[in-house]
């Protein structure tokens, strides 16, 4: 029964990062990653780790892969001439050689391994082995720093990923205009009263395509009351 | 199950996944890929720690579970804040920072 279980969950898992590689569409490559990492929770699970397999299913196959979604459709439909295929020549020829090689290596090292224990199923364990009770204990006694520091980094990366991701934000290079009501409502952050007076939309310049065709963007800022008063 | 087989899908997945990174232009499906990988170590870890009937590798799963959410959340980032300054979302022309 776990040979079973075991070969479907691996074809699965196997199969889904191929299909992740190998559609064409972003979207759908998506959609395989949630297939093979629902895979990986089934394996997880027949390795005894409940409380990881049911993280993996709720935060990745769940939240994360939303956010990719929701990426994807924003980005996808008007940017889908740029997606082109995959890198051709010799540059394929040397991608998939290089990982095979890394595959044979990988397989040598495992099944030439030294440790005994390889080949066994693991030794048995007492009923709560990776439950929710026993990896919270550990979180909180031996790993206590490595818990708070990966809270610190979800903080840090949920400051950048806003920062570098709102309207007139991160990575644009213009002029700071500071004054209080900046800091209470900075302009194009995408509030209420910029919806109605309608000034959305982010002003184009530096770099890049002059052309704002698509969403109607209010590159006048010099004209708005922001400016102005 | 032996602990060997759970290994040998950890190295194709990664190996997989490597390819993708390699192959692939659009930084959505890099990252993706990215993801491939970081859960090829995840299985790694776990079937290690049911080998050694030890808890101590799926904290360290669930830490890399962490770090890859951040990764995610700054390259998702990275790719709208692209796609804000219409910029082409290809990593072959988005090639400043190489020199």
């Amino acid at each position: 029964m776990t040979e079973v279980l075991f070969f479907i969950a691996a074809i699965g898992a196997i199969s889904g990062a191929v299909g992740v590689v190998w559609l064409q569409n972003p979207f759908f490559s998506v959609l395989a990653l949630v297939f093979h990492l629902l895979s990986l929770a089934a394996l997880f699970l027949l390795l005894q780790a409940q409380f990881v397999a049911a993280a993996q299913v709720v935060v990745y196959a769940g939240a994360v892969m939303v956010l990719y979604v929701f990426v994807v459709a924003y980005v996808g439909a008007a940017e889908a001439a740029h997606f082109k295929a995959p890198v051709g020549g010799t540059q394929r020829a040397f991608a998939i050689g290089f990982a095979l090689a890394l595959f044979v290596e990988l397989a040598i090292a495992v099944l030439g391994s030294g440790l005994a224990a390889l080949d066994t199923g693991g030794p048995t364990v007492r009923i709560g082995f990776g439950g929710p009770e026993q990896i919270g204990q550990a979180l909180l006694t031996k790993f206590l720093v490595a818990f708070e520091v990966a809270s610190f980094l979800l903080l840090i990366a949920a400051v950048g990923a806003v920062v570098l991701a709102r309207r007139r934000g991160g990575i644009h290079e213009e002029e700071a205009r500071v004054s209080a009501m900046a800091f209470l409502r900075p302009p194009g952050a995408g509030t209420m009263a910029e919806a109605v007076e309608g000034r959305v939309g982010t002003a184009v310049r530096g770099l890049g395509a002059p052309d704002t065709t698509g969403e109607p963007v209010a590159d006048d800022a010099e004209t708005t009351p922001e400016t102005v008063r | 199950m032996n602990i060997n087989w759970y290994l040998v899908v950890s190295a194709l997945v990664f190996c997989i996944g490597a390819g993708g990174v390699l192959t692939r232009r659009n930084p959505l499906v890099v990252l993706l890929c990215l993801e491939l990988m970081l859960n090829a170590a995840n299985i790694a870890l776990i079937a290690y720690a049911r080998m050694w009937g030890n808890i101590e590798g799926q904290v360290f799963a669930i830490i890399v579970m962490v770090v890859a959410a951040c990764e995610v959340c700054i390259g998702l980032g990275l790719v709208v804040a692209i796609y804000r300054r219409r910029l082409p979302i290809d990593v072959d022309e988005l090639r400043e920072l190489q020199g």
